[in-house]
């Protein structure tokens, strides 16, 4: 019965040169592997069929979006005024905070340019919708809406309202791969917010949970302490909030202290990140720097388009 | 060679891009682990009953595509998946003689196959994941294969009508 609906050619069951068409397959793509774990060279492939996945991903995402367009819709004009009013008074506390922050910030401007250091500038922060979280329990690896047309590169930091998220490791035209910091492979240079201790938080393939293996056992480091970037090692922006110490396990015997914390971004079920470009100007002449610290503390915050 | 011994290919192509969209969607955390492995489910029961169209060339072109929307290693997918489809076009007169539990077996056996493909390209790479990790979907897969014979058969059924 079954043998009624075999394919093209009925005289073998056999397709022609089937070991054959194996094997060079196999090679073939023991030889991708090889390259691809070696180095970049292939790139524009991934990215080639990483055009063809994204319809596929746009349609596998689209119930998601309906559910959410239907829950917007649908609520109530009271409960929207209700919204809004929280906003709204949200909105004005955090006004009155950027108010001295914009201050803070030319002062520390003026300092830096008299110290003739490096001054950044804002970094300009735009939002991305994630598209999906990591296909694979063992690599957490999100995709996000926004891709080179975008402005979008490789190494550019996700954060979410609380914290560093994640960087995008594959930028492709339409949509990109970001890693989490939680990924087991993924490791960022941070600092105790305290004291300035460095360190590095690695992840540890669970979502609420970073390690610091490399602090001795007499570092000053306690629970509650809050972990911010560096900036060192280059890929992440100083100062943004990473992490919060939960446990120091220090055992006299070992060499180091083991010590967790948990992310401060809520890795598991963010839905909606922030692209980060941060750009590093040159000092100018102090009136300059205090001209454009003002100019912006107008323009505060805005972000590109969105 | 009447029309009709022909399968239409889009039944076929429609399952194999359901079964790579179900490999996509976004499930919550902890289901994760335990996400049958679709696409290797649909190809094995392809290539096991029309083994002259879909074999070992269509599973490694979906093999690149998954190495892709997965973000794995560019061919590990392919690897594993051409292996399994290879295994199953060469046996496949065998395969579609055996009682459904014997055949069960034998998908177990493929769905794990691919699984220690993957961990064994992970473990030479050094991606580190814990090996039980890779228990999960040969578990689930072999859970739904009846599923999938059954719509998979209906399929095949009508369309020859």
């Amino acid at each position: 019965m079954a043998a009624a609906l075999a394919d093209k050619q009925h005289r073998s069951p056999y397709s022609p040169a089937l070991g054959l068409r194996f094997l060079l397959l196999a090679t073939l793509s023991i030889l991708l592997l090889v390259v691809d774990h070696r180095n970049n060279a292939l790139d524009s492939a991934r990215k080639a069929i990483g055009a063809t996945v994204y319809p596929l991903r746009v349609v596998v995402d689209a119930p998601v979006s309906l559910w959410r367009w239907l829950g917007e819709t649908t609520t109530s004009r009271n409960e929207l005024q209700l919204k809004n009013s929280r906003l709204n008074a949200e909105r004005m506390l955090t006004q009155a905070r950027l108010q001295r922050y914009a201050a803070l910030e030319a002062e520390n401007r003026r300092l830096r340019a008299m110290l003739e250091a490096t001054t950044r500038v804002r970094d300009q922060v735009r939002v991305a919708e994630i598209m999906s979280v990591s296909s694979n329990p063992f690599r957490h690896v999100l995709v996000v809406d926004k891709g080179t047309r975008d402005g979008v590169f490789d190494g550019q930091v996700l954060i979410d309202a609380e914290g560093v998220v994640g960087q995008i490791i594959e930028a492709g035209v339409l949509s990109s791969q970001g890693i989490l910091i939680s990924d087991p492979d993924h490791a960022l240079p941070v600092e105790v917010n305290r004291n300035g201790l460095r360190t590095i938080a690695v992840g540890t393939g669970e979502f609420d949970r970073l390690d610091l293996p490399f602090l001795p056992n007499n570092a000053d480091i306690h629970e509650g302490d809050l972990l911010v970037t560096s900036g060192l090692g280059g890929a992440f922006p100083a100062g943004y909030p990473v992490a919060i110490v939960d446990s120091v396990v220090r055992v006299p015997q070992e060499p180091f202290a083991s010590v967790a914390a948990q992310p401060s971004a809520a890795l598991s079920q963010v839905r909606e990140i922030m692209l980060i470009w941060s750009a590093v100007d040159e000092p100018s002449d102090e009136a300059a720097v205090a001209e454009q610290a003002a100019a912006e503390a107008v323009t505060s915050e805005e972000t590109p388009d969105e | 060679m009447s029309k009709h011994r022909y399968a239409p290919p889009q039944p076929i192509i429609i399952s194999l891009i359901a079964a790579l969209m179900l490999a996509i969607a976004p499930m919550p955390t902890w289901a994760e682990a335990f996400r049958p492995d679709w696409v290797t489910l649909t190809l094995i029961y392809w290539a096991m009953n029309l083994p002259r169209t879909y074999s070992v060339g269509w599973a490694w072109i979906i093999g690149l595509v998954l190495d892709v929307a997965q973000g794995t290693l560019l061919g590990q997918h392919a690897l594993a998946l051409s292996l399994v489809i290879f295994v199953t076009a060469r046996f496949h007169l065998q395969m579609r003689q055996f009682p459904a539990l014997q055949l069960l077996a034998t998908v177990l056996a493929l769905l794990a196959l691919y699984q220690f493909i993957l961990f064994w390209v992970n473990g030479v790479a050094g991606v580190n994941s814990p090996a039980i990790s890779y228990w999960g979907p040969v578990l689930t897969g072999s859970l739904v294969w009846p599923l999938m014979t059954m719509l998979f058969g209906g399929i095949r059924y009508r369309a020859r009508n």
